[in-house]
């Protein structure tokens, strides 16, 4: 019976009682559970499918197949570390939401028709916004309602989306939908706030930093990998994911590279490697879409080691700035160690996880002609590099000694960590293990001297150039100021036209929100007058007024049927 | 010999059930006289439902004197339906009483009260179950002079004046639905509705007929609270004592867009309504508009029975809404969302009025901190707070879901939009009670900790199941809707 029952269910039900649990036992419940469900997916064979009557539908609440395992191994993994990264957090919403959001995105994952998704994809948008709010600052508490408003959003449109198939087809049936339709036009855009697109991406940034040490380390896992796994089941093949991904890769670089809280340098870098998969998946090979899975798999495993490694730093030196930090690894030797392991498999280094899982994706596009697609995804390889691989080791652990003098990360941290790092080392240096678990059989070996040999070279270029900006004092968060932009100007003249333009741009934007924003108070104030407590619609009318409505609705009647 | 007779007794046991209460002048076996006599009523049309279910419609003569010459009470698949509504709720509600009258009414006057109650309860059980146009009329007074009565009853005393207007709109609206009654007698020579039904296929379309339209539909309208005749409503529920609230919410205003339903689709005939006049379009139009306006007065409330009250004008936009579609998906949707209305409704104000018992008034301020002081309550609201914005798994995620597949069906893509939008302002006025309730630190208006008395909270919390067992288990409401629909629009049972 307990192996029938939904591990989705069973976190979320586990979750659910976590507050009700003696306070020792709340985290090895916590551990335990992913634990429990990760081994009961490991007994689920592809095919198995659960299916209830519900709302009057015949819905399938688990179909297992090697795409949805893939991610259900992933999703209990990340489940299982970050239960163990936040062993010490026993009081509040966080560890139970934490659970919730996990067990929701991965019945999410096994959902079979587009009613269940929908019920799983809105109940992990309410989770993980109360993962936001548990660290109850008042900034945490608006950036998780701006959160939740836009994944609602994600919600509604699937929720339409699914509605016009079920119009159209009489089917809810989850497989591939396409863009053939107006739904999947709907879906797509559902599917791609999660995926965070180009232009729908900014509620990433703006809410995954404002979490809790811990808290940003859960966001990180499921969200966004979610999006992909829809995106993967519903969307493969569709070419305009190509062009979507190669932007998503591109631009996120250079605000990236500016950005000073290293934790939102990670969120813009969650959205560089959502761009590859993208792409995988709009390829739509076999290799492309293995890569895009890979990756998605490797990607949740090193993004959590870096997020637990910058939570560390938050808790211990209580900031996570770029102009904060330095010298941590003397305080902090083994959270540096794990860093730069999570810094190395972002940056795809030979023998760690990037480099077998980014790669199948770029030679999928190579191997289709994507000649173009292909040098974009290359500078966005370096560019990772570049603000991930080095800058966020870099500035918070060497660079100029900040004089913070810390402990060492708490034990339960550091075992997470190790586990994590453990985790990508050996995905990195045994493919085949990973490869033997995806959905399509995998024809492709990593490890070819060309592949090795090049993939080196865009390593130490990206390292010469950045040690040059370094050397020369223009790399932007060593400059001793607070406001990093305007001294950047100043100390690059060449620069001055690009930033002109932004400039114009940021001004052109505030522009259009003063308009938004007056137009919606008009709108506002006409509303509040109509409808507010005292207004025409809302207040007591005098009974002479309401029978007035009467005789002229009765007219009125009258009138239009006579005519 | 007692089941033949079930249709009559289901109506006559809560009708005499009145003035015993009032012979007994004690509240105490008042109290029992009235949830005896509705739970009666709630049994028999169980009954008479799994009876019509089995084997179709039963016609019952009453005094034997055969239709259309007498009056007959006819139990279909809808009227059945609604039945099971009304004296369920009754049967519910009823318990409740015990606790909340005895807080909010004068202790002479409980007696009255359950006299009132029970006659309530007859005359909208009687609305429904009758097939004779008159007949309709005189329940419908009872139903309403019972329901004045009730309102005046409420502590506060802007009850008297929210009591005397619905008083004055609800006489014009009772006169204006007898007009066109008559002016239907005058062209048809008969009361009976299936016999009307039959007349007026020679005469449809002739002025009188039209008149008599106009009546009726402007008549129900303001019973059913349809904007702009809905002015009446917030008032009369905000200053009700709470069970009145409860029960008028989730029954009254529900049997008059059955009386409506009845007499479009079953006396005037689709093809008049829809097909020569242009009736759908301004019943969508006003839909519309009742939808949208009062969910977002609802936005702005500070009362909460006045913030459900203007939800529940929104609601009934929706009944109408699939009303308007006049089609088999629209009616569906109308019929589920009369009864899963009904319940959420019913939940809502009855947990609204344990907050009452220990708060005093429910208002935003009040329920600062509920969340800590009253756990149980506070959830309740929530989940029926959901049923009420339609999320999957409750009540009212059915019959949202019906009716935007009734406005796709018509390629109405809008349409199904705008329910889906509209929706959001749900959540947006749901949302103040959770944000009060749950992120507000206790105010100096909360209450103490301590939860409402159990006699109050269990009443309250089968409605709110209720509210998540019929979002799950649809087969019993749908199925019902679905035959109700296919019989208004001609065929079936």
């Amino acid at each position: 019976m307990i192996a029938e029952f939904p591990g989705g269910l069973l976190l979320i039900a586990a979750g659910l009682a976590l507050p009700w649990l003696p306070r020792a036992l709340r985290a090895p419940v916590a551990v335990a559970a992913p634990a429990l469900v990760f081994l009961q997916l490991l007994a689920i064979a592809p095919g198995y499918r659960l299916e209830v009557d519900a709302f009057g539908f015949a819905l399938t609440l688990v179909r297992a197949d090697r795409l949805s395992l893939a991610f259900g191994y992933v999703f209990t993994i990340a489940a299982f570390l970050n239960a163990i990264f936040g062993w010490q957090v026993r009081e509040g919403p966080e560890q139970p939401a934490a659970l919730v959001y996990a067990g929701s995105a991965l019945a999410a994952v096994f959902a079979g028709d587009l009613l269940t998704l929908f019920v799983f994809w809105e109940l992990s948008a309410v989770a993980s916004a109360l993962v936001i709010w548990a660290r109850g600052t008042p900034r945490a508490y608006r950036a998780g309602m701006r959160y939740l408003v836009v994944q609602l959003v994600s919600g509604m449109l699937l929720a339409a989306g699914a509605a016009l198939r079920y119009a159209e087809s009489g089917s809810l049936a989850f497989e591939f939908i396409g863009l053939a339709s107006p739904g999947g036009l709907l879906i797509l855009v559902a599917f791609g706030i999660k995926c965070a697109f180009p232009l729908l991406h900014n509620w990433l940034q703006d809410a995954y930093p404002e979490a809790s040490a811990t808290g940003t380390v859960v966001l990180s896992a499921f969200t966004t990998k979610l999006g992909i796994y829809a995106l993967a089941r519903g969307f493969p093949g569709t070419e305009a994911l190509i062009w979507i991904g190669t932007a998503m890769t591109a631009f996120p670089i250079f605000y990236a590279v500016i950005e000073n809280d290293l934790r939102r340098v990670l969120a813009y870098s969650v959205n560089n490697q959502l761009g590859f998969m993208v792409v995988g998946i709009g390829l739509g090979t076999d290799l492309g879409l293995n890569g895009a899975v890979a990756h998605a798999f490797a990607d949740i495993l090193f993004k959590a080691l870096l997020f637990m490694s910058m939570g560390a730093v938050l808790l211990r030196a209580g900031t996570v700035n770029g102009t904060g930090l330095g010298g941590l690894h003397k305080s902090m030797p083994l959270t540096t160690g794990f860093c730069m392991v999570g810094a190395a498999s972002i940056s795809a280094f030979p023998l760690f996880s990037g480099f077998v899982t980014k790669s199948m994706i770029m030679v999928s596009a190579a191997e289709q002609g994507h000649d173009g697609v292909w040098l974009v995804l290359l500078f966005a390889s370096a560019g990772v590099f570049h603000h991930a691989g080095i800058k966020i080791p870099f500035f918070a652990f060497f660079a100029h000694d900040s004089g913070i003098r810390c402990k060492e990360a708490p034990t339960h941290m550091l075992v997470a960590m190790a586990l994590a790092a453990a985790l990508c080392i050996g995905i990195g240096s045994f493919p085949g293990l990973l490869y033997a678990i995806l959905p399509w059989p995998v024809h492709y070996d990593p490890y070819t001297a060309s592949h090795v040999l090049s993939q080196l070279q865009l390593l130490i270029f990206s390292a010469l150039a950045f040690s040059w900006l370094m050397r020369n004092g223009i790399y932007p968060p060593e400059l001793r100021s607070t406001n990093l932009d305007f001294d950047w100007i100043y100390r690059n003249p060449g620069k001055r036209i690009a930033l002109g333009a932004l400039e114009a741009m940021a001004a052109l934007r505030a522009e259009l929100d003063a308009m938004v924003r007056r137009s919606g108070t008009a709108l506002n104030g006409w509303l509040r007058t109509h409808h507010a407590l005292d207004g025409a619609l809302a207040k007591t009318w005098s009974t002479g007024g309401m029978a007035l409505w009467v005789a002229a609705m009765l007219a009125a009647y009258l009138i239009v049927y006579f005519l | 010999m007692t089941f033949a007779h079930l249709p009559a007794l289901a109506i006559t046991v809560p009708l005499v059930a009145a003035p015993l209460a009032v012979l007994v002048r004690r509240s105490a076996p008042a109290w029992a006289i009235a949830t005896a006599a509705c739970a009666f009523s709630f049994f028999a049309a169980i009954l008479l439902a799994a009876e019509v279910a089995a084997h179709g419609a039963v016609s019952y003569p009453l005094g034997s004197w055969a239709p259309p010459w007498g009056i007959e009470y006819r139990i279909d698949a809808f009227s059945a339906f609604v039945l099971v509504l009304v004296s369920g709720m009754a049967t519910v509600v009823a318990p409740y009483a015990w606790r909340s009258v005895a807080a909010e009414l004068p202790r002479d006057r409980i007696y009255l009260f359950y006299a009132l109650y029970c006659l309530s309860v007859a005359g909208l059980l009687g609305m429904t179950i009758t097939g004779d146009a008159f007949n309709v009329f005189v329940f419908m007074e009872i139903a309403s002079l019972s329901s004045y009565v009730l309102i005046a009853l409420g502590r506060d005393r802007r009850a008297l004046l929210a009591a005397f207007q619905y008083l004055v709109l609800g006489t014009i609206g009772a006169t204006f639905f007898v007009i066109g009654v008559g002016l239907l007698y005058l062209m048809t020579g008969t009361l009976n509705l299936a016999d009307m039904a039959a007349r007026l296929q020679d005469v449809r379309g002739t002025r009188p007929v039209l008149a008599a339209l106009a009546f009726i539909t402007v008549g129900v309208s303001l019973k059913l609270a349809l904007f702009p005749l809905h002015f009446w409503l917030p008032n009369a529920y905000a200053y009700a004592p709470s069970v009145v609230t409860a029960f008028l919410a989730a029954t009254a205003t529900k049997v008059s867009v059955y009386v409506l339903m009845r007499f479009y689709f079953g006396v005037f005939g689709v093809r008049l309504v829809t097909g020569t006049l242009p009736m759908a379009e301004i019943l969508l139009g006003l839909s519309l508009i009742a939808i949208f306006t009062a969910s977002l007065v609802a936005l702005w409330q500070q009362d909460l029975k006045r913030l459900f009250a203007y939800s529940s004008v929104a609601q009934i936009g929706y009944i109408t809404l699939g009303v308007s579609m006049a089609s088999r998906d629209g009616l569906t949707a109308a019929v589920v969302h009369l009864f899963n209305h009904g319940v959420t409704k019913g939940a809502l104000f009855l947990l609204l009025g344990g907050v009452a018992l220990r708060a005093g008034r429910a208002t935003l301020q009040s329920v600062q901190g509920l969340g800590r002081r009253m756990p149980i309550t506070s959830l309740g609201i929530v989940i029926a707070g959901l049923s009420l914005i339609g999320i999957p798994g409750t009540a009212g995620f059915v019959s949202k879901w019906y009716l935007v597949l009734g406005a796709l069906e018509q390629g109405h893509w809008w349409l199904a939009g705008f329910v889906v939008l509209t929706s959001l302002i749900a959540v947006a006025y749901v949302w103040r009670f959770v944000e009060a309730a749950y992120l507000a630190e206790p105010g100096p208006g909360a209450p103490e900790p301590g939860e409402t008395p159990l006699a109050m909270l269990v009443p309250a919390w089968i409605l709110v199941l209720a509210c998540v067992g019929f979002g799950l288990q649809t087969s019993f409401t749908v199925d019902s809707a679905q035959r109700a629909a296919a019989l208004l629009l001609g065929g079936g049972p």
